[in-house]
């Protein structure tokens, strides 16, 4: 048997309590060793892993891979590479292309192109309603059978409570697990970023705390009655932490993500009318940052790309008219990094919550452990790397990073013991 | 990476080369603005009206929104400062993106255009056009959205100076629509920036935004608290989707609630004048008998408002033309 030798690398994996320096041995995709190499076989490459993190790959619970339906936009080639170039070897890809995640034949075409791409695992999440439109419910079970690993609306909202009760009901059947992004679109659509200090300054219409968290009880009552296995996606209030504790505390098992974005940048980003930092959900004020960074160490929180390339055209306007999304891959690493540096997150927290964490919400085993699948991320974290605009992978030109030189790298990610950067 | 809005309308040294939120501007430029619209005021009461400040430049009027009297003042003032004027109502199809606003402006860059005038339904239209579109145009902020209308708040302090003396010391009160009300925010900026004493709002809460108080002013839901000694009332205008929105419950609520009358206009000072940015609404905001009468300085507040839209337009132009020639040396200098 010939091996790939990982040398000396910081082995960590949150899921297993494991912190070590130790030496990996993979071979026909699979981890083989740890420690000491299997007394067969040779060494057919070796990489140094000295002063570098060797980590379970990151597992992205959404983003938006702008393919099939925005060409302009992006692609699942080059979103999954960019992806794979911040240590993600998991995506989730939302159902709001063009056609929606609605069907099997639509699933069987992402996952074609994500094996054809041949880097990230693209995770489709399916449509919970046909065409998103929050009225009927979708074929749930052939979804997922074909593939879906989760069903959710996306941000779309649902007609009523009675057809989000029935949607429920009907995955809770067939025990599909849910993605839920919680907005009530009445008080949030006239909306274009947090309603507090900032937008009324700017006369910036804004989206109040209560559009997600209004969301959020009605979300959680109708999860604990119909016992559908669910997840809660972007979360960008402290008050919505409070209410996930409470569900968790009456002994509910719901989990949560909430987008890097809403970690690193607060509405003070969008003075200046900087249309990069229009997202939904929008940026909200520090005490929630802190917050949302509280739940993330305490291992209460996944962390989400949110993920949502846009060319040009998307984001060089007035503000209100621009879309909204931020082009997250590229950056993510870094990013994230940038909050481990600065003593926001902790190491293991932060592993943890786009690997351990993700793992656990999609029902997926996910160790650094002989006889495993090898994904995996190599980190260097004093790499410095310049994100030059033209250089980007992501097809997207509203990256955060764009124009910046950023610690943090992955030197190495594997799909599947394949190196793929 | 964070860019303060309001140096964008500044060159290096400080002077207007855009117009767009009278927000951050310092007393000295607000004070420079006022006495040189003052001395306009003189030259508009002359027989010839025209001055040649602009005379060679072209000042294009684009309004993305409707307006009538925002932009004949803004045509008028830009004839009286001799430049040609080209007027054009842009109206915004829901499908044009931004490519459709840059492109059109870039055209109208490409014709040697030296000011737009832009009014748009969006706020921070003004601010997008000036930073990234056409930089080296000077932008005059007609209106955008919710956010700023600059040129109606310094005709505003214009009225209050020629009628009361200076801002410094007085008290304020706008009253109504601050919620959706541009001219409000304009207006609470300039107004501390030049000393008022206070600077009040009232309103139901339906139409006060959040936090407005950060910005700088007291807010009183009673129009008989937030009057009492004030030195200058202005009313805005209220729009008549607003009951529609479900903010209001209706215009003969709202003007018994906050509707200026004769009676409650005694609890204010009893010198004190009434303005208000126009059109009126009579027996909505306004009792006919108050917006006629001796205390109101409506109409004054137009006639001032060519005079502070000469202004601007010559003060951002001079800058503009400074920083171009700054640029033509250092092309010389190369």
């Amino acid at each position: 048997m010939r091996y790939l030798h990982i040398e000396q690398a910081r082995l960590i994996d949150p899921s297993q309590n494991i912190d070590t320096v130790t030496d990996l041995y993979v071979a026909e995709g699979r981890i083989k060793a740890i420690g000491r190499k299997p007394e067969s076989g040779v060494v057919e490459e070796s990489i140094d892993g000295r002063g570098q993190w060797l980590i379970p790959g990151l597992i992205d619970l959404g983003g938006h891979l702008a393919e099939p339906g925005f060409a302009q936009k992006g692609a699942i080639a080059s979103e999954t590479y960019a992806a794979c170039s911040s240590g993600f070897t998991h995506v989730c890809a939302l159902p709001d292309t063009k056609p929606v995640v609605d069907n099997s034949a639509i699933v069987q075409q992402i996952l074609e192109k994500a094996q054809q791409a041949r880097f990230a695992h693209v995770l489709p999440l399916g449509a919970l309603t046909p065409d998103l439109a929050g009225e009927q419910i979708s074929s749930m079970a052939a979804l997922q059978e074909a593939g879906c690993v989760a069903l959710s609306n996306a941000r779309r909202p649902f007609k009523n409570s009675y057809v989000l009760r029935r949607v429920l009901e009907y995955a809770a059947t067939y025990d599909i697990l849910v993605f839920l992004a919680p907005d009530d679109v009445s008080l949030s659509a006239s909306g274009s970023m947090h309603e507090g200090p900032v937008a009324t300054r700017m006369g910036i219409p804004g989206i109040p705390r209560t559009a997600e968290t209004i969301a959020l009880a009605q979300m959680l009552l109708l999860i604990e009655q119909t016992g559908v296995r669910a997840h809660i996606s972007q979360i960008s209030c402290a008050r919505s932490l409070v209410m996930l504790r409470q569900a968790r505390e009456a002994g509910m098992s719901i989990t949560a993500d909430t987008p890097l974005a809403n970690l690193i940048y607060t509405d003070e980003s969008v003075t200046g009318y900087n249309s990069l930092y229009k997202v939904f959900p929008p940026l909200r004020t520090e005490v929630d940052r802190q917050a949302l960074l509280a739940a993330v160490n305490a291992g209460e929180l996944a962390i989400s790309s949110n993920h949502r390339p846009h060319d040009v055209a998307g984001k060089k306007t007035t503000f209100i008219d621009a879309e909204p999304g931020m082009s997250m891959f590229d950056g993510f690493l870094p990013l994230a990094m940038q909050l481990v540096d600065k003593g926001e997150l902790t190491e293991e927290a932060f592993i943890s919550a786009v690997s351990t964490v993700p793992a656990e919400v999609l029902g997926m085993g996910h160790g650094l452990k002989e006889g495993s699948l090898f994904n995996a991320a190599l980190i260097d974290p004093a790499q410095e790397r310049c994100f030059r605009r033209s250089h980007l992978l992501s097809q997207g030109r509203n990256s955060p990073v764009a124009g910046m030189t950023l610690k943090g790298a992955a030197s190495a990610v594997f799909v599947d013991g394949r190196r793929v950067i | 990476m964070i860019i303060n809005p309001c140096n964008v309308q500044l060159t290096a040294d400080g002077r207007l080369k855009h117009f767009l939120t009278t927000e951050g501007l310092s007393k000295a430029l607000l004070t420079e603005i006022l006495d040189t619209a003052d001395s306009f005021i003189s030259t508009q009461e002359r027989e010839i009206k025209k001055v040649p400040l602009l005379r060679g430049k072209t000042v294009v009027n684009l309004f993305f929104e409707n307006s009538t009297r925002t932009r004949s003042t803004f045509e008028l003032a830009a004839k009286r400062l001799s430049a040609d004027i080209l007027n054009l109502d842009i109206a915004r199809s829901a499908t044009s993106k931004g490519e459709t606003l840059m492109d059109t402006l870039w055209n109208l860059e490409a014709m040697y255009s030296d000011v737009f005038v832009v009014r748009h339904a969006d706020s921070g239209a003004a601010h997008f056009i000036a930073e990234q579109v056409t930089p080296n145009v000077a932008i005059i902020n007609a209106g955008d959205g919710r956010h700023a209308h600059p040129t109606q708040a310094m005709l505003d302090m214009l009225t209050i100076r020629r009628h009361k003396g200076s801002i410094e010391g007085k008290v304020v009160a706008v009253v109504g629509d601050i919620l959706h009300s541009r001219v409000a925010r304009s207006q609470i900026h300039a107004l501390n920036t030049l000393g008022a004493a206070e600077v009040r709002v009232i309103g139901p809460r339906t139409l006060l935004p959040r936090d407005i108080g950060g910005l700088g002013c007291k807010v009183f839901y009673k129009l008989e608290d937030g009057l009492k000694d004030c030195d200058v009332v202005i009313m805005l205008r209220l729009q008549k989707e607003r009951m529609q929105d479900a903010l209001l419950p209706s215009g003969s609520e709202f003007y018994k609630r906050y509707g200026l009358t004769v009676d409650k206009l005694k609890l204010a000072k009893p010198d004190a004048i009434v303005m208000h940015p126009g059109p009126i609404n009579r027996g909505v905001e306004i009792e006919s008998t108050v917006a006629d009468g001796a205390q109101s300085v409506i109409l004054n507040q137009v006639s001032y408002g060519i005079a502070v839209r000469m202004a601007v337009m010559a003060m951002a132009m001079s800058g503009q033309q400074q920083e171009r020639n700054e640029r033509a040396q250092a092309q010389g200098e190369l």
